[in-house]
């Protein structure tokens, strides 16, 4: 067994898992969707992200393609949640929290597919 | 991406964990602890916006103060927690990656990914030189002096890192690498489509061997010129077909018996191999008669058996050599030794061992002993040039000038060799009144040696004349292009013409499409004739006189108005 393996596999379900927790739940309704919860998957996506640096074959752009996505929709969504509430001030209303939760959604299909990929190598491995 | 960029991103993995995570702890703990408002009352904690740009200003040591409101106890107790945690984290991620632009092995993939890059940016043709000691600057300094493009390959760094301080013309691409490593010379872009030859004068000949096997492998299209000490080196590189090799012990050899034989033709040749608008070389007599050699190593033995043929008789001094005549004692730096040699009434000294204060002393103390002597000297480092100088001997041998000097004339040359192997049927009146042609050139400088074939990439001017039906002598084209009235000091020395050669041709020589020209004249003279024959409308006024204009619209204005 492999340490750096586990790390690697730990964190990158533990992106997905946690975007998909945040993801649960009726679209509109911001008491469903929390914010820890977000913050979490941001943190936990950016590690993996940084995980998967240095890796110069295909598999390893790919991985660290699909963690980029997944960054950039999860950052979008806090940008999205603070301007809400702290810049224009409108608030957590239906149509901002669809807003959030829907760009997290699209972070968790990048997830799901770092999620296959690592299957994927798994799966070709020889040793 | 290039690789140092992936190294980056690699070393940097650890910092920017530590980093993420301690900001996630740090923004997180923030939005958690209760603050307080003006009126002391407990009050919500801080949104994740407002703690994170708190770290943000905080952990980057900017602090702007407690923003949007004043902290509760328990908030600034977590904030000095963050401050030393976040100090800490961007610390760690300075000095590792400082660490990392320090490091020799980034630093070496950072220079030769730039080397990579210029070699692959290269427009102009260039040759690859390998090994940047005496004989490889002599090279270089050469090359940038006529505008020859070039790339080094030297396995000392100290060396290379000189040659950024050379008052060189053009910023040269020099990669410190071991030239005997394959991997280095495609780096240096042996398989570049503008890479027109490999030099491999290095000081080791086992390097010079593996690099022109090398070349040869690699890319059987170019040329490669090797240097070589000993004979069973040349041979093997010459069993796989190295195109030149060069010992400068058997080229200085065969200089100086032909110096002894015909001298005319000698100082012919030595004209026209020596380096571009150097000084011109003093004219040497060495006599016939009885010489006395110091020093039988390699050396000396290629001397002797080239001596021999022209009938000079030696008397060969050296302690260390079996073959030498033992009868006197002392290798040839004390008097008696020489004068046992017979020194009182012989008419040469070559004072050839290994040693360059030997050499001196031996030479120094034959002239004492009988001034008439002439003195050869052998000079090993060039280090030693300001003694060898002040000396003065009658005939230097340095054995980086004639690798370098050798290696000139073949790359800018290439019809030289023919010119040379026909010197062998001329006599010594023809060789004198060459000779005499040649130093009027230039004002006491060397003439530089070169040829240019008259076709569509060298010379697209001349040669379209001459395809259309337009012809002209060699002494209608060999003018002066800012005024006519002027011929080029300049000397044709042979016109190659499929496979016919035609030995000095005259000014009344007709010339045709395709002909290469060996000339020789000063350097400047060279970039004349290279303008006039590239130049459709130079060439017209240097043929016709008439200054015409490249503008079509002008060309069928005068054409209509004919």
């Amino acid at each position: 067994m492999n340490l750096e393996k586990v790390i690697f596999g730990f964190f990158i379900v533990l992106a997905a898992t946690l975007n998909f927790g945040f993801f649960l739940g009726d679209i509109e309704r911001p008491e469903l969707h929390n914010v820890y919860e977000l913050a979490a998957a941001l943190i936990v996506s950016l590690i993996a992200t940084a995980l998967k640096f240095g890796d110069r074959t295909q598999i390893g752009a790919i991985h660290l393609s699909t963690s980029l996505v997944a960054d950039l929709q999860l950052i979008a969504a806090a940008i999205t949640w603070g301007a809400a509430v702290h810049i224009t001030g409108v608030g957590m209303t239906p149509h901002v929290t669809s807003s959030v939760v829907s760009l997290s959604g699209g972070a968790l299909f990048a997830n799901v597919v770092s999620v296959i990929i690592l299957i994927i190598e798994t799966v070709m491995m020889r040793r | 991406m290039n690789s140092a960029f992936f190294l980056v991103l690699r070393r940097m993995r650890a910092p920017i964990i530590v980093l993420i995570v301690i900001y996630a702890i740090a923004v997180i703990g923030l939005t958690l602890v209760p603050g307080v408002d003006a009126e002391g009352k407990v009050a919500a904690p801080l949104s994740f916006f407002h703690a994170f740009y708190f770290v943000s200003y905080t952990a980057t040591t900017i602090g702007f103060g407690e923003i949007p409101n004043a902290f509760s106890d328990a908030q600034r107790l977590w904030v000095t927690i963050c401050i030393y945690l976040t100090v800490v984290g961007w610390s760690y991620s300075v000095v590792t990656l400082i660490a990392l632009l320090q490091d020799k092995g980034f630093q070496n993939t950072l220079t030769t990914n730039r080397f990579v890059r210029r070699i692959h940016h290269l427009k102009e043709p260039f040759y690859l030189v390998c090994g940047c000691g005496e004989t490889g600057n002599l090279i270089c300094r050469t090359f940038d002096r006529t505008n020859q493009a070039f790339v080094v390959i030297e396995k000392d760094e100290l060396r290379v890192q000189e040659l950024d301080l050379q008052d060189f013309k053009t910023d040269t691409p020099a990669l410190a690498a071991d030239a005997r490593q394959p991997d280095n010379l495609l780096l240096g872009g042996l398989k570049h489509a503008k890479c027109r030859g490999v030099l491999a004068a290095t000081n080791d000949e086992e390097s010079n061997l593996a690099i022109a096997i090398a070349v040869r492998l690699l890319n059987p299209n170019i040329p490669v010129i090797a240097r070589v000490r000993s004979a069973p080196l040349a041979a093997n590189m010459a069993s796989f077909g190295t195109n030149h090799i060069i010992n400068p012990y058997e080229r200085f050899a065969e200089h100086l018996a032909m110096a002894v034989a015909a001298p005319e033709r000698f100082r012919l040749t030595e004209l026209l191999t020596s380096l571009p608008e150097t000084p011109m070389p003093a004219p040497h007599r060495p006599p016939k008669g009885h010489w006395i050699l110091c020093g039988y190593g390699r050396f000396g033995h290629a001397i002797a058996s080239r001596l021999a043929a022209t009938g000079i008789r030696l008397t060969i001094i050296d302690p260390k050599a079996a073959d030498a005549d033992h009868r006197i004692p002392g290798d040839g730096t004390e008097a008696h030794t020489l004068l046992q040699a017979g020194i009182s009434n012989a008419a040469g000294i070559i004072a050839g061992t290994d040693n360059d204060v030997n050499n001196l002393s031996i030479a120094v103390t034959a002239h004492q002993l009988n001034p008439a002597l002439f003195v050869v000297a052998r000079q090993n480092h060039s280090a030693n040039s300001a003694l060898f100088d002040a000396y003065g001997a009658d005939f230097t041998m340095v054995h980086s000038q004639i690798v370098a000097q050798e290696c000139i004339a073949i790359l800018t040359a290439p019809l030289l060799a023919r010119f040379l192997e026909q010197l062998h049927d001329q006599d010594e009146i023809w060789s004198h009144g060459l000779v005499e042609r040649l130093q009027l050139l230039g004002d006491g400088l060397t003439p530089a040696v070169w040829d240019i074939k008259l076709n569509i990439s060298e010379a697209p001017a001349a040669y379209k004349a001459l395809m259309h039906d337009r012809h002209f002598k060699l002494g209608d084209i060999l003018r002066d292009g800012t005024d006519r009235s002027l011929p080029l000091p300049a000397v044709t020395l042979l016109v190659e013409r499929a496979e016919q050669i035609f030995l000095l041709p005259d000014d009344n020589f007709s010339l045709a499409a395709g002909d290469q020209l060996l000339l020789a004249s000063s350097l400047a003279a060279q970039r004349n004739f290279e303008f006039t024959v590239r130049n459709a409308i130079e060439l017209d006024y240097v043929l016709t006189g008439q200054e015409g204009s490249g503008s079509w619209l002008w060309q069928k204005l005068s054409g209509a108005g004919r």
